[in-house]
């Protein structure tokens, strides 16, 4: 993978250069040339099946069939799977996860954060999908990575929840972090980038301001 | 992957391997503890198919006496088969494994905390289980110890190889079937060492050599498994 332009003033947190994906003999996407800033949030946008989750795990190395080159910062990625074990209770997931990203573990800080505090001993699979999906978002709020990767972040969430999100983000922005967002409901932040992914076509070229 | 020269808005120095180690070993026991009927199921497993074995041979002491070790020896392969295909699948079910391998850095750290945990419910649990097992099966009392130092030696190669084989197949829905098929071949020199330690000692051999073989396979299956259990699971992740 190549390496991300070291030299210039503000380093890209994010860059494809001619990114392309095949699934089954056709093109998911191809040829995306993108560099993704600090304080910028990528919305991933398209149809179901137009690739937008497989783009996710191209980033995160876990799809390894892709063409052309990217380089990617550390990143945080919330994907479908909520990443909340059931048997274990809000404070002890939260505490994995600082220890597994090298970040303090603000176990009490992060659940306010997210609307739940007072549940930091309470086992997840009580909790309701909602619940553990708040649960999933505290992970952000423990920060450690200045890029995040989203996958449907918006999924059952109730309107505060979604409200929770569109915050998170704009301090992540603000903060001088990048987002990459998967989603059909637009975040509602002005200043988003866009992506839009058409099923098997090619994407619309990346780079330029909507 | 290059990483950008950014300062990142919260970032820290790299969290100590250790630290890693013993936040992926307490995860682990809590949540065995959590799911004990799961945990002690291949115990129970162990225990249940010992005693239809004495019950089907009946009274005859001396015949299964001579196959006893071999016995035991297939039937904690068994267990361990059990204990292997619940290993991930929790973890892969929930999301957790996926930022497991993404997030450890490096991975195979929180990969063997979890695999020490799951051989001491299993491999551990029935190598101190063994005298009681043996019991049942007529072992004779003065190779009870040896078949302790057998199971100690042999099982931890049973958890290590079979977690790669579990690893391959988290990704299937019915995986049982091949993950018995991808897995007993693996454990088949581990079979071979420990049920002839235990009938060679019952004939007053020395088997020294045969428990330093089974310590060799576990050494080895330490040194290698972790790796390929990483990348058997970016296949099932994929």
């Amino acid at each position: 993978m190549a390496g991300a332009g070291q030299g210039s003033p503000v380093a890209p947190l994010l860059r494809l250069d001619g990114l392309g994906c095949q699934r089954d003999e056709r093109w998911l996407f191809r040829d995306l040339t993108l560099d993704l800033n600090p304080g910028e949030l990528l919305q991933l946008e398209g149809p179901n099946g137009s690739g937008k989750s497989t783009l996710l795990r191209v980033l995160l190395g876990l799809y390894p069939d892709f063409t052309g080159t990217l380089s990617v910062a550390e990143c945080l990625y919330l994907g479908h799977r909520p990443g909340v074990s059931a048997v274990l209770t809000a404070a002890e997931n939260l505490r994995w996860y600082a220890a597994l990203q090298g970040v303090p573990a603000d176990v009490a800080g992060a659940l306010e954060r997210v609307g739940m505090a007072g549940y930091e001993n309470v086992v997840c699979q009580h909790m309701s999908a909602g619940q553990q999906r708040r649960i999933a978002l505290a992970r952000l709020a423990l920060g450690g990575a200045p890029l995040w990767l989203l996958d449907e972040p918006l999924t059952a969430l109730d309107t505060a929840g979604q409200d929770l999100v569109r915050a998170l983000v704009a301090e992540h922005l603000a903060a001088g972090g990048a987002v990459v967002c998967a989603t059909h409901q637009p975040l509602g932040i002005a200043t988003a980038r866009r992506m839009v992914l058409g099923a098997g076509a090619r994407a619309v070229p990346a780079g330029a301001e909507p | 992957m290059s990483r950008p020269p950014l300062p990142p808005p919260s970032q820290t120095g790299p969290v100590g391997v250790a630290g890693l180690f013993a936040a992926q070993l307490g995860r682990e026991w809590v949540a065995s503890l959590r799911t004990l009927a799961e945990t002690l199921n291949p115990l129970v497993f162990l225990f249940l198919a010992v005693t239809l074995f004495a019950l089907g041979v009946g009274g005859d002491a001396e015949a299964l006496a001579n196959q006893a070790g071999a016995i035991l020896w297939v039937l904690v392969l068994l267990a361990t088969l059990l204990t292997l295909e619940a290993l991930f699948r929790r973890d892969y079910d929930d999301g957790t494994l996926e930022q497991l391998v993404l997030l450890g850095k490096p991975a195979f750290v929180p990969i063997l905390a979890k695999l020490a945990v799951q051989w001491a419910l299993s491999g551990l649990a029935m190598t101190v289980l063994a005298p009681a097992v043996g019991m049942l099966l007529f072992l004779p009392a003065e190779v009870l110890g040896l078949t302790m130092l057998t199971l100690l030696a042999g099982s931890p190669a049973l958890t290590l190889l079979g977690a790669v084989a579990a690893a391959l197949t988290v990704g299937l829905r019915r995986g049982g079937v091949l993950l018995a098929l991808l897995a007993l071949p693996l454990f088949v020199p581990t079979l071979i060492f420990g049920a002839g330690a235990i009938s060679l000692a019952m004939a007053g051999v020395d088997v020294t050599g045969q428990l330093y073989w089974l310590l060799a396979i576990s050494v080895l299956a330490l040194t290698v498994a972790p790796f390929a259990v990483i990348a058997a699971l970016r296949i099932s992740l994929e």
